[in-house]
């Protein structure tokens, strides 16, 4: 298989010449395969929605109920991205720094919101936190109420984002060196400045990559949320939520509409972070 | 470790020298707080500082991997040391800086403030953990191996290097290393240390010329040991007696050590050992020969002059011009063999 990357003269400069070959196949399974699974579904949204035009996209963008369903994912997402980042941050510590008995146990149940099915997190989410369960009950009694509202919406969402953060940042803090902060405190540093100084900036890079994976799953989640969120129109109704309802209504053009919209704005975030991610790169590039 | 006492005069240069595992690491850190010791105290010009914090203890430190800040340019990492203090002690921004163009100039490193410590070799970046640790101006400076990552040849330039350092800054100092060359170049002092305990404290001529210890001879440089027995003031080596003073030893097995050097091929029946030559080799200085001792499993290489060069697979006479006697099992207690012959 060629690759058409490769012909023609400038192909060289495309990349430099390595000890393992086969710039050519792996860069064109990498076209197709990204093609065909990724970029031509997306394509054939676009192109859909594209019989919207703009102005139909704005007016699904200005429905109430779209509107406040688009707020809601992208408010929580962003609100349980953040939580994640701090106890992603210090679970990832803990789990890297510490040895202690049943590390590599508790370290094994970080993966378990990747593996189970989301709609099973979902209903345990609920059952657990309805007003008449374990942890709902207790709660209910000081007149907080989680399953069915949007904090129940943020709870199932820091669930399904945790693993993103400690998966990332865990490389990371392991190699990073006791030394260091052996080094900051003989300096004269105190623990929060060590932390600040020495320990956070390079681990930065890696925590705006968990962030942003926590955050674009988030947006995502449909199976976890629909549980446990009560699916309030205009309360706690997600965006994904609104496209299965849309399309139970036979709205195609509504349905494809709100995920364009999405799309566009998820693409949007993620650029963003991305953007931010090279600059604290090129900041703390030489760790 | 186990009954450590150590005492470091203001102004010394002093290395703790032994084998991995020995604990001079742990000494090294128990001094600069990193560590704290189960008993026993830590005291800094008499004032007791075994439960200071490591913050306050003002010791500098420069780690076997130097543990530079990456993300920081070298600058920022000399200078830390002075930003991170409290606002009422910390230096204005520009005084910061004058201060580390200071100290890079002086770890002959100015111009490279502005690079990242991934852009330097491995000498300059272990001057960089120098530069940071004299930034807080330390009332002991503590290295720990810091030559130990270096090949050979940088390694020499930083010896003599770091003894200027020290003349020039006058700090205390403490350095760890399992070089025994490295420590007996550098050092005012030699503190040797084995599985945990301290063998022996002296000046590197003290080390050479009086090792406490069956381990201190061995370590600190070459040295040969003969299984001997005392028996009634006599010491026996196979079938030959050795002139050796045994004053304050006690019968029964005991150890001779002596250095290749003190062992000369001696005159026809006049020798306290016999072994065989089993290799010649010319040098410039005369014949370097490999003899076999009877009685004893290795080899060892003496120099001797022309005109005694025996021949090959010969027997040879060898006099002992210096040797100690060590107690076969009790490792501590030892008398000075003299000079024996």
């Amino acid at each position: 298989m060629t690759s058409p990357v490769l012909v023609g003269k400038n192909a060289r400069r495309f990349t430099a010449p390595g000890v393992i070959p086969g710039f050519g196949l792996t860069f064109g399974y990498t076209l197709i395969y990204l093609g065909l699974i990724v970029l031509f579904p997306l394509a054939t949204l676009i192109w859909w929605a594209s019989g919207l035009g703009l102005s139909g996209l704005c007016a699904i963008a200005a429905e109430p109920r779209v509107a406040a369903a688009l707020r809601t994912t992208f408010f929580i997402s962003f609100a349980a991205a953040i939580v994640d980042l701090f106890f992603g941050l210090i679970v990832a510590w803990a789990l890297t720094r510490y040895d202690f008995a049943g590390r590599r146990l508790l370290d094994a149940f970080v993966d378990l919101p990747f593996a189970l099915p989301t709609a099973v997190a979902g209903i345990s989410l609920a059952a657990l936190y309805s007003p008449n369960g374990w942890f709902g009950a207790p709660l209910a009694d000081y007149d907080i109420k989680i399953a069915f509202t949007r904090w129940g919406i943020l709870v199932a969402l820091i669930f399904i984002g945790l693993p993103f953060v400690v998966r990332t940042v865990q490389p990371i803090i392991s190699e990073l060196e006791v030394e260091l902060e052996e080094a900051s405190a003989t300096l004269g540093a105190g623990r929060a400045q060590t932390v600040l100084h020495v320990m956070l900036p390079p681990l930065a890079p890696a925590l705006l990559t968990g962030f942003a994976l926590a955050f674009a799953r988030s947006i995502g989640e449909y199976g976890s949320v629909i549980f446990i969120a009560g699916n309030i129109a205009y309360v706690s109704e997600i965006a994904p939520l609104l496209i299965v309802v849309k399309l139970e209504q036979y709205d195609v053009a509504g349905a494809t509409g709100i995920a364009t919209i999405m799309l566009a704005i998820s693409f949007a975030a993620l650029l963003l972070i991305n953007l931010v991610q090279a600059w604290s790169r090129r900041r703390f590039g030489h760790v | 470790m186990r009954d450590v006492s150590l005492d470091i005069q203001p102004g010394e240069l002093v290395a703790l020298l032994g084998p991995s595992g020995s604990g001079k690491t742990t000494l090294l850190r128990v001094i600069a707080g990193l560590n704290s010791p189960d008993r026993g105290r830590v005291l800094f010009d008499g004032e007791n500082a075994t439960n200071l914090p490591v913050q306050d203890r003002h010791v500098g430190m420069v780690f076997q991997n130097y543990a530079l800040f990456k993300h920081m340019t070298v600058a920022d990492n000399v200078g830390y040391g002075l930003r991170v203090r409290s606002r009422r002690t910390r230096p204005s921004r520009p005084a910061i800086k004058a201060r580390v163009a200071e100290l890079l100039q002086f770890v002959q490193l100015d111009g490279l403030g502005d690079r990242f410590p991934a852009q330097l070799s491995g000498g300059q970046r272990q001057r960089v953990a120098l530069a940071r640790a004299l930034a807080i101006e330390p009332r002991v400076l503590l290295l720990d191996e810091p030559f130990g990552a270096l090949d050979a040849r940088v390694r020499k330039d930083l010896r003599r290097w770091l003894r200027d350092i020290h003349k020039q800054t006058g700090l205390t100092t403490v350095f760890v290393t399992h070089d025994q060359d490295e420590a007996m170049e550098l050092a005012d002092r030699v503190v040797v240390l084995n599985e945990g305990r301290i063998e022996q404290i002296g000046t590197p001529e003290e080390l050479y010329d009086r090792p406490a210890s069956p381990f201190v001879i061995s370590f600190v440089g070459e040295a040969v040991a003969l299984p001997v027995t005392i028996a009634d003031g006599h010491v026996k080596f196979g079938g030959h007696e050795l002139h050796i003073d045994t004053h304050g030893l006690r019968s029964g097995p005991a150890r001779v050590f002596f250095r290749p050097a003190d062992i000369a091929v001696a005159a026809e029946g006049d020798g306290d050992l016999e072994g065989r030559v089993e290799s010649l080799r010319r040098t410039p200085a005369g014949v370097r020969a490999t003899i076999a001792i009877d009685g004893y499993d290795q080899t060892l290489e003496i120099d001797s002059p022309l005109e005694h060069s025996a021949s090959l697979g010969g027997r040879v006479p060898l006099s002992l011009a210096k040797a100690r006697i060590f107690p076969a099992d009790e490792r501590d207690a030892y008398v000075d063999a003299g000079d024996g012959i």
